[in-house]
């Protein structure tokens, strides 16, 4: 059931990259889409009643939850600090080109 | 097991808000409460590695974006026949692909009973066969070390893209 | 009077007062979070990206030609090219003492110590310093190029 409601924040991501027409507005939508797709591969790895996977003292056996897909999600929210700042870097040089944000416009014009 | 319901709705309903609002600054503080809510989330999974990581970075991508929103006002979306046409088609596409989706999703294993083939192992010889006590940073920086490399190399290109993008050439500050 | 308040740009006297106080031990709890990445949760991105917000912090704070004199944008490209390398070495130096590439071969140690599990915390400090200059040159670089941009 959580896979679902996951799987919705996705398309509502999907839906922003698609349909608007203002630039920073795309940015968000696939900022949108990698909230979800984190928050989906985390709940892949949680066990009914675990703890965080980390070894203490004096604990001898204990329920973990999977610490496979939480070293993934590790690795692609940093990425996802790079990708944004190449994007609107982008975004900067597009305005500062062009002088507007919208999507139409920047189709139109030439040179 | 109700708070992570809760809070899956409180970010579809953020998400929705920062979609559908005309002021762009309006969307920034959506977002925040859509990434606010998603590091609580993670709490509640038991995974405090990436709560900490999620918070972090999305206060910096925040900044990021409301310098950037802070060039431009917001923008109106004109309607017209063309623009009812593509949203009507967007909906349908959308309906159709979350069909087929939902019907792939059954098939998972259910939420709370995960097949850990791979991390039963990590799990139980990772304290003595690396000797680190916190078993994610074992498996991110030992068993799955080539992984690390390839982010570290991710990392450096897309951040020597985004300077290279932003380079004033033939004009200096007077 | 302290040259730093006598500045024009930048925010106002409280903010000034509150982030010289505050932006040390920032740093101290960024290094914290790297040192200790193999014992509590954390590690070395979030450490690097935490190390990075103190300097962000400054530069929202006192503007753009204080933070220059603590930390040049050239200084932050050396330091991020200099962590890729450590964990480059690290990684190389495998394969003459342990047979393959990236194996792990300083002593285990005993659990829940800080010297211990091998190369992984010096693993965790080139992630540290990499990530940190990283961040504080894409976001400099993204801020000072806006302020020139507006017309």
């Amino acid at each position: 059931m959580i896979f679902f409601l996951s799987f919705v924040i996705f398309l509502i991501g999907l839906y922003c990259v698609v349909i608007k027409k203002n630039l920073l507005k795309i940015v968000m939508g696939i900022v949108i889409m990698e909230y979800a797709v984190n928050f989906f591969l985390v709940s892949l790895g949680y066990r009914k009643d675990g703890v965080a996977p980390i070894v203490t003292e004096g604990v001898k056996e204990a329920k973990f939850v999977d610490p496979l897909p939480q070293a993934m999600v590790l690795t692609a929210i940093v990425i996802s600090i790079a990708t944004l700042a190449f994007i609107v870097a982008m975004c900067i040089r597009i305005y500062q080109r062009y002088h507007t944000f919208d999507v139409t416009e920047i189709r139109k014009l030439k040179g | 097991m109700w708070e992570i319901y809760a809070l899956a709705f409180l970010m579809i309903a953020g998400s929705i808000v920062a979609v559908h609002t005309r002021y762009l600054l309006s969307a920034v503080i959506s977002l925040a409460v859509v990434g606010l809510s998603l590091c609580v989330t993670f709490l509640y999974l038991q995974a405090p590695d990436c709560a900490i990581t999620q918070v972090v970075v999305e206060v910096i991508a925040l900044i990021i974006l409301i310098r950037a929103a802070g060039v431009e006002k917001d923008l109106l979306e004109i309607k017209g026949k063309r623009e009812a046409f593509a949203a009507t088609a967007t909906f349908i596409f959308i309906i159709v692909f979350a069909i087929f989706a939902f019907a792939a999703l059954t098939h998972l294993p259910k939420f709370g009973y995960p097949v850990m083939k791979v991390s039963s192992e990590y799990i139980s010889r990772g304290l003595e066969e690396t000797g680190a006590a916190n078993l994610v940073t074992s498996v991110l920086l030992d068993y799955r070390a080539y992984d690390t490399l390839g982010e570290a190399t991710v990392l450096f290109t897309a951040i020597l893209g985004a300077i290279v993008v932003l380079r004033e050439i033939g004009r200096k500050e007077k | 009077m302290s040259p730093y308040r006598a500045r024009k740009e930048g925010m106002t006297n409280i903010v000034k007062t509150i982030s010289k106080f505050v932006v040390p031990p920032i740093i101290l709890f960024g290094i914290y979070m790297v040192l200790h990445g193999h014992l509590t949760p954390g590690g070395g991105f979030p450490g690097g990206v935490i190390m990075a917000s103190g300097f962000i912090l400054l530069i929202l704070s006192f503007g753009k030609e204080v933070t220059l004199k603590k930390l040049k944008v050239s200084t932050a490209s050396i330091l991020e090219s200099t962590g890729a390398l450590i964990f480059l070495c690290l990684a190389i130096l495998g394969i003459p003492a342990g047979g393959w590439f990236f194996v792990n071969f300083l002593s285990k140690g005993y659990p829940l110590k800080i010297i211990s599990a091998g190369i992984i915390p010096l693993a965790n400090i080139g992630i540290g310093i990499k990530v940190m200059g990283g961040v504080f040159a894409v976001f400099f670089t993204l801020v000072v190029f806006r302020i020139s941009a507006k017309r």
